[in-house]
């Protein structure tokens, strides 16, 4: 038996994780249901772009895709694993970057230490999100934009192979937003499988490849970027894409 | 005041021993203290609130009660009786260590609690271990946790009920300020009473300026 579940873990941390399979994902909070039945299946590579009204469940959907939240009901496979045995093997950029209370560059060291990663990578990745120059200074001081550079970095330390962006440019200034996509297309160009939550059309369609609609708590409509925006099959895209209020 | 600036070596004497006792004492206390309260803080587990009461109630153990209680371990009869610690500094340290390990564990577990409220899922995400996640939480929360460790040494420092039962007040061995000023009082000598009692405040005005002024700096590199 311990043989069988060392087995396992090494297998966990080796084992293809894509393509991703998720059927009938329920989640629940008490009477209230974010998720109701939802399926979906992405590829091995690319920049999905998970769109939809606000209280569709797109953020607790990277969540429980993460691993950091459990679903009521349903199935989420990684290849073959479940998602929170594989978590370590992703990153998750937040809306609101949580940078710890030290200057940028222990930001990084903090996790290149915790995963056992040499520090010596700290510096290539502080000059790709150009912040090498604000190396010392406390995390904490940075601008929006920067912090969420800061924020990038920290995750793409850990090597992921896939990485979670849940709105990570709501509210910053266009030359922000396009460093940070600009991060986000290298990571994908590295092969670095994207999935990406934004209610930005403009910004959804200079990164999709496919795009990914939640309504009512379920996936109203998964098309390639080229089919999704100027032809959208669902009513309630149609609606959101034309600016019409979508509840 | 003429007594303060004198110099006296009694004097002096006491007050070396009060601050050797209680910063012993709150040192060990954070050793004890903090990571009960990161334990705590980030756990949960079936009871964890009964605990909660627990650590709050021992907050305000009544210094007289740990000073019985230690003296009972401590006495040539107790449990403890062989190692002779009764009317040493040592017992002095021990009571004032079981007095104030519980205000560290208690405060800092709120410190720790809402700085974890934070940045929980960010550490969930980086799968950190339970152990990293405390060194960090107790890393970050630095400054803060300079605020508890100064409330156990105000407690320390101030009390007089368990220190004199387990200390003794013996002259040049285990007197310290409270107790001095106690026994000074009692004898009517009021001048020293009243010169230990100016350096009881100029001490917890001084360390209560540094720990103010470390976190100020703190705050304005926003590590608070």
């Amino acid at each position: 038996m311990a043989v069988t579940s060392a087995t396992d873990a090494t297998e966990a941390q080796s084992a293809p994780i894509l393509p991703l399979a998720v059927r009938d994902l329920v989640l629940r909070f008490g009477d209230v249901t974010v998720l109701d039945g939802l399926s979906l299946d992405l590829g091995a590579s690319g920049c999905t772009m998970v769109m939809g009204p606000n209280g569709s469940g797109k953020s607790l959907l990277l969540k429980l895709l993460h691993g950091l939240t459990q679903p009521t009901a349903g199935q989420i496979l990684w290849g073959r694993h479940a998602a929170a045995e594989i978590t370590a093997r992703q990153a998750l950029v937040f809306q609101k970057p949580v940078l710890l209370r030290r200057s940028v560059v222990d930001n990084i060291d903090f996790v290149l230490k915790a995963r056992g990663k040499d520090r010596a990578q700290r510096d290539v990745l502080l000059d790709h999100v150009g912040l090498a120059h604000k190396a010392d200074q406390p995390a904490r001081l940075l601008s929006g934009g920067e912090a969420q550079r800061l924020a990038l970095a920290r995750a793409l330390s850990t090597d992921p192979e896939v990485m979670f962006l849940d709105e990570p440019t709501a509210s910053l200034d266009p030359a922000s937003v396009l460093a940070i996509e600009r991060i986000v297309n290298d990571a994908r160009d590295r092969g670095v499988r994207i999935i990406f939550v934004t209610h930005d059309m403009g910004q959804a369609r200079r990164m999709a490849d496919d795009v990914v609609f939640l309504h009512g708590g379920r996936v109203a409509e998964h098309s390639p970027a080229p089919d999704f925006f100027p032809e959208p099959r669902c009513a309630a895209a149609r609606d959101y894409l034309n600016g019409r209020i979508v509840v | 005041m003429a007594l303060v600036l004198s110099g006296n070596a009694d004097l002096l004497e006491i007050v070396a021993l009060s601050l050797q006792v209680s910063l012993t004492a709150t040192a060990i206390a954070c050793l004890i203290g903090l990571p009960i309260g990161a334990l705590v803080a980030i756990g949960r587990f079936p009871g964890r609130n009964a605990v909660l009461i627990v650590m709050n109630a021992l907050m305000g153990l009544p210094p007289v009660v740990v000073g019985l209680l230690a003296y009972l371990h401590l006495s040539r009869s107790g449990p403890l009786g062989f190692l002779g610690l009764l009317y040493t500094p040592t017992a002095m340290i021990i009571a004032q260590t079981i007095l104030i390990a519980p205000i560290v564990a208690a405060l800092s577990r709120q410190v720790l609690e809402d700085l974890h409220a934070e940045y929980a899922e960010q550490f969930c995400s980086l799968c950190l271990t339970r152990f990293q996640t405390i060194q960090a939480l107790l890393w970050d929360a630095r400054y803060s946790l300079l605020t508890v460790g100064l409330a156990g040494f105000g407690r320390a420092v101030a009390e007089v009920g368990a220190v004199i039962i387990v200390g003794g007040n013996i002259d040049h061995l285990t007197r310290v300020m409270t107790t001095a000023i106690a026994l000074e009082t009692s004898k009517g000598d009021l001048a020293l009473a009243l010169a230990l009692g100016i350096i009881l405040l100029i001490i917890a005005l001084g360390v209560n300026a540094a720990v103010q002024s470390v976190r100020m700096t703190a705050a304005r590199q926003a590590y608070v």
